[in-house]
């Protein structure tokens, strides 16, 4: 099967639970197990030739201009983590399908849980670190989502909180140690990078990228001092402690440092760095794990301590060091899930997971004795379980490794470690199941049905057939796994039990007589501990945190006091203040355009224009004879417009604005219609010398930019010499609109439609909220003229509205080669339906309007868009127009272009969107009684047709 | 009239800016509108100014043309701003019909919303 479909399988079938919960709870964990089935045996097919050595690949570029692809590649770690990530997560399912509860909502779980799987599997099988990124973050977020599933608890919300925030920041640290170890190979594909380790390790940017790295690795597998997360993620359900912080998520870290082994390992720094690292996790995590009370409690802090015996393996840069890591992440993986699936099951049956309370346990749950007894004395480091060879291989590597010329001092703490391991271990046998059978249970315990104990059931068969067979079994996974850690020639390694009497089995030994010595003294031991002072590590965590949020409160609150005058004064004043230090900084060239001469007319307009705007400024408190004067503004700049050559743009000006004065006329409407002076003069002042500061600024910007020729040539040139060969056009700015850049018109009739959706949705809020009531009654709070629709207007509109669309018409077809086009066209047609909305009033027009202005502006997106998909048949890209000649007798030959299509849909989302806006508008102001029948009052087809009613 | 020109979009840049700084909804719409213009103007001033040469092909002689680009850019930012502005009324609208009250800054509030625990 392709990579591509087993990466993508958990995340197509993370939408079927959710749908299929309404079927039950059991198609629900059937589509999950399915999907995931379905992945496992695609990575099943694929086994055999990455067993014989061979790597597959999958490629496929997504972004290539950044270096970022979906390649995907199965190599030996890659296949033994992808098959621990599909196969326990089978089993999770299982199991999770009778651990949650009937008002779990499951359907939502098994979503999350495959997302994360699919985000795990994205990791392991990525060849591409950008892509390896992008999952990572994506594990961060849905184990987020999974640990705070239980919504109500705070433990479990602050759990996942903590986990994100500390996994999330690690992830951004990794993402800039990647970009720096990409930047130094040049590319960003894995097995690129992996041939290059000495470029690599002689970089003088080797150091900042490992420490980056090693930040991100370290806190996703709760690494000193970033374990403090993975006890408080405990909160979540037992299925996901089993599936992410034993077999999974955790270590989503030791992966990592794995895959990156061949070219970051073999250094002083890496082996500082990483052994010494997991070397304080593991002796503090075994030592923390001794002393909680908390069944999950205590196999979270052990899951710690094994982590880090599995990073100091990795962090001892020898081959056979990073066989042995590999070889105990499978063991690991099988013993810590059956031993949190039991913790779980004597959580469902006895209700309480703390030991203190338990006991005795072994006569009433037999089945769940015999699981955890297997698993916890392979955790132990007993014959002939799995956890045994393992543990003995570390115990022999550290035998041989010395710490700063120090040959005792690895040795002695690993000891130390695993005697502490050994004894909590035991304690989680001898406290739960051991002693004399309790009365005070909080339930009466008894065996949980077969679908929660065979899911465990399974792992601790693997835990004895590995210990036994191992060579046989895992054998061949351990070879290609750790030779694709290793990336070269195999060490001689050899899984079996009896190694004879080598260093490694005395100190094992010394570690299991240890444990039970530390057993037998746990009460007196516990007691010192709990007396001892110790640092929490969430108490510390939420008050940097805290400190942390009131910090950027505080730079937030100082900033942003809700006044946004205040905004926008700051982003003027800090406009300035750059442009000011650009000009300060920056060097003009010598003017190259001569200044023209103005005649009369500019002089004209120009008086006209300063003089609306110093009446505006002054008078605004007016505000309807503002708005007069900004009318006055606007005829300046269209006639400007049409003066200075753009006779498109002065036509589009002046029809916006008719609709934008009409839009501003009704809002007026309901608000009061003078301003009260309320700034002091000092801030009136203020501002004012931020206003001219700034305009002068930006006009001594474009009288610089004006008197000045292009620095480089425009593509201006292109535009004008394509338009009639490549557009069929002679007027160039309608072709560049409907052509050249058609793509930005698209998405500009978008942006049009949606604004006028807004507005259309707001409106509906407003009428569906309280306003409605005073809406309908309100009393005008300005004279109102005695007849709302003087009979003139009516009939001069009503013969004006075919006029009118035929003008429309005629600017639209003329568009493509003499001003005009689709965008002027739709304004005038929209003017001419809104002058029927005036004199005839809201309801007569209403009642006549036949299509829905939602169904125009669709309409018009609809046909832009299949005008530009029409060339995909022609085999060109989106929106490549054609065009041609035709000519029928009699006519005149005449020209046809798709552009024209195109720009009616232009045309068609004009109107409707200038449309729905002033019908939303309008309708607020509807009151009962406005409804006249009759917007005429003299109407003598009327009169005559109520007397021949009366006659008949 | 380079000269002309630029001072008018000086002028009007300072009057939309003065009225964006008002404290009332409508001043401040009325200010959005003033340095639209003026952002308008602006952009299709970077076409550099030119009379007689609309950037409509003349087949039968050859004529100068001015800078198409700018106006292109500048018609639809026109029918944008238009969107723009009547989204802007229409919430200052909602905001007053709700609250009768048309100032655009926040009444001031202690307690902050949303603390989740």
């Amino acid at each position: 099967m392709s990579l591509f479909l087993i990466a993508a399988l958990p995340f197509l079938g993370a939408l079927f639970p959710a749908l299929l919960i309404r079927a039950g709870r059991n198609a629900a964990a059937a589509s999950a197990g399915f999907t995931t089935f379905l992945a496992f045996v695609g990575l099943l097919l694929n086994a055999p030739a990455v067993l014989r050595g061979e790597v597959i690949q999958a490629r496929l570029d997504w972004l290539p201009g950044l270096g970022l692809n979906t390649n995907f590649f199965l190599d030996g770690l890659g296949l033994l983590f992808a098959g621990l990530i599909l196969g326990i997560g089978l089993l999770i399912i299982l199991y999770a399908r009778f651990y949650l509860s009937r008002e779990d909502p499951m359907g939502q779980f098994y979503t999350y849980l495959l997302l994360f799987q699919g985000a795990m599997v994205g990791i392991v099988l990525s060849d591409n670190i950008l892509l390896l990124l992008v999952f990572w973050e994506l594990t961060s977020l849905s184990s987020f989502l999974l640990i705070g599933y239980w919504k109500h608890l705070p433990e479990g919300r602050q759990g996942a909180r903590m986990a994100l925030a500390v996994t999330g920041s690690g992830g951004l640290a990794m993402i800039a140690g990647m970009l720096i170890l990409g930047h130094i190979v040049g590319s960003y594909d894995l097995t690129v990078i992996l041939q290059h380790k000495e470029m690599i390790q002689a970089s003088p940017l080797y150091l900042p990228a490992l420490i980056l790295i090693l930040i991100g690795a370290f806190t996703k597998s709760a690494q000193f001092p970033f374990h403090f997360w993975l006890p408080h993620a405990m909160a979540a359900p037992t299925p996901v402690s089993a599936y992410l912080h034993s077999a999974t998520m955790v270590k989503a870290g030791l992966f990592l440092m794995a895959r990156m082994w061949p070219v970051l390992a073999g250094t002083p720094e890496w082996f500082y760095i990483v052994a010494t690292t997991g070397l304080i996790t593991m002796v503090l995590g075994a030592v923390i794990a001794l002393f909680k009370d908390d069944l999950k409690a205590l196999l979270a802090f052990s899951t710690v301590s094994h982590l880090g015996l599995i990073t100091m393996l990795l962090g001892f840069g020898t081959k056979i060091a990073a066989v042995a890591a590999v070889f105990h992440i499978i063991n690991h993986a099988t013993f810590k899930a059956a031993l949190f699936m039991s913790a779980g099951i004597i959580d469902h049956e006895t209700h309480t997971r703390d030991i203190k309370r338990l006991g005795g346990l072994r006569f009433l749950m037999p089945i769940t004795f015999t699981i955890a007894l297997i698993a916890c004395l392979s955790m132990a480091g007993l014959p002939p379980f799995n956890g045994f060879l393992s543990k003995e291989m570390m115990l022999e590597e550290a035998f041989h490794t010395s710490w700063m010329g120090s040959p005792y001092f690895i040795p002695g703490l690993a000891v130390f470690a695993a005697l502490f391991s050994a004894a909590y271990s035991f304690r989680y046998i001898v406290h739960v199941f051991l002693g004399p059978k309790r009365h005070d249970y909080p339930a009466h315990p008894h065996d949980p049905g077969t679908g929660l104990w065979l899911a465990p059931a399974f792992l601790v068969f693997l835990v004895i057939a590995i210990g036994i067979g191992s060579n046989h079994i895992v054998g061949p996974l351990v070879s290609v796994a750790a030779g694709a850690v290793i990336g070269g020639e195999l060490p001689y390694f050899s899984l079996k039990l009896w190694h004879g009497f080598t260093p490694a089995l005395w100190m094992s030994l010394a570690a299991v007589t240890g444990g039970l010595l530390l057993l037998w003294l746990h009460p007196r031991l516990s007691k010192m501990w709990n007396a001892a002072p110790r640092p929490e590590a969430k108490v510390i965590f939420d008050s940097l945190l805290g400190t942390l949020t009131r910090a950027s409160r505080g730079v937030t609150d100082a900033l942003h006091n809700g006044s946004i005058t205040r905004y926008s004064a700051i982003m003027v004043a800090f406009t300035i203040a750059i442009s000011l230090y650009a000009y300060q900084s920056g060097v003009a060239s010598e003017a190259t355009r001569a200044v023209q001469q103005a005649g009369a007319l500019p002089v004209i307009g120009w008086i006209c224009l300063v003089s609306a705007t110093g009446f505006i400024v002054l008078n605004h408190r007016n505000r309807l004879l503002a708005l007069v004067l900004i009318g006055v503004v606007g005829l300046i700049v269209s006639l400007s417009f049409n003066y200075l050559s753009a006779p498109d743009l002065a036509l589009t000006q002046i029809s916006v604005e008719v609709v934008t004065i009409i839009l501003m006329l009704l809002a007026l409407n309901f608000l009061p219609k003078e301003t009260p002076v309320e700034s002091p003069l000092a801030i009136r002042a203020r501002d004012a010398v931020i206003a001219i500061v700034a305009g002068t600024g930006v006009g001594g910007l474009i009288y610089a930019l004006m008197t000045r020729d292009f620095s480089a040539p425009s593509i201006s040139e292109f535009h004008l010499a394509n338009s009639y060969k490549g557009g069929g056009g002679t007027n160039v700015v309608n072709v560049i609109l409907v052509d050249f850049r058609g793509y930005d018109t698209f998405g500009e009739i978008i942006v049009l439609g949606i604004a006028a959706l807004v507005i259309y949705a707001l409106t509906e809020a407003i009428l569906g909220s309280k306003v409605r009531a005073y809406l309908l009654n309100r009393k005008p709070d300005s004279p109102q003229d005695g007849d709302p629709h003087p009979l003139m207007m009516v009939v001069a509109t009503r013969v004006m509205m075919p006029l009118a669309l035929m003008v429309a018409a005629y600017i639209f077809f003329r568009g493509h080669n003499l001003p005009g086009g689709g965008f002027i066209a739709g304004l005038i047609a929209a003017i001419a339906m809104l002058m029927q909305y005036m004199a005839s009033g809201f309801s007569w027009a209403a009642e006549r309007q036949k299509v829905y202005y939602h169904g125009i502006i669709g309409s018009g997106v609809l046909i832009a868009a299949a005008t530009g998909m029409g060339a995909w048949l022609a085999g060109q890209p989106f929106l490549t127009s054609a065009f041609g000649y035709l000519h029928w007798a009699p006519l005149e030959e005449f020209e046809w272009a798709t552009a024209a299509l195109f720009d009616l849909g232009v045309f068609l989302a004009v109107v409707g969107a200038v449309m729905l806006t002033l019908e939303s508008l309008a309708r607020l102001a509807w009151q009962p009684g406005m409804n006249s029948e009759h917007a005429m009052d003299i109407n003598p087809a009327r009169d005559d047709a109520a007397k021949l009613k009366e006659e008949v | 009239m380079e000269i002309l020109f630029a001072s008018a979009v000086g002028v009007l840049t300072a009057a939309g800016i003065y009225l964006i700084l008002r404290k009332r909804t409508f001043p401040v719409i009325l200010g959005l509108s003033l340095l639209s213009y003026a952002v308008n103007v602006f952009l299709f001033a970077t076409g550099r100014l030119m009379i007689n040469a609309p950037p409509v092909l003349n087949k039968y002689a050859e004529v100068a043309y001015t800078d198409p680009l700018p106006q292109a850019l500048v018609l639809t930012a026109i029918v944008i701003s238009f969107g723009m502005t009547a989204v802007v009324v229409m919430i200052a609208l909602g905001a007053y019909l709700s609250a009768k009250d048309d100032h655009i800054d926040m009444i001031e509030d202690a307690d902050g919303a949303g603390d989740d625990a």
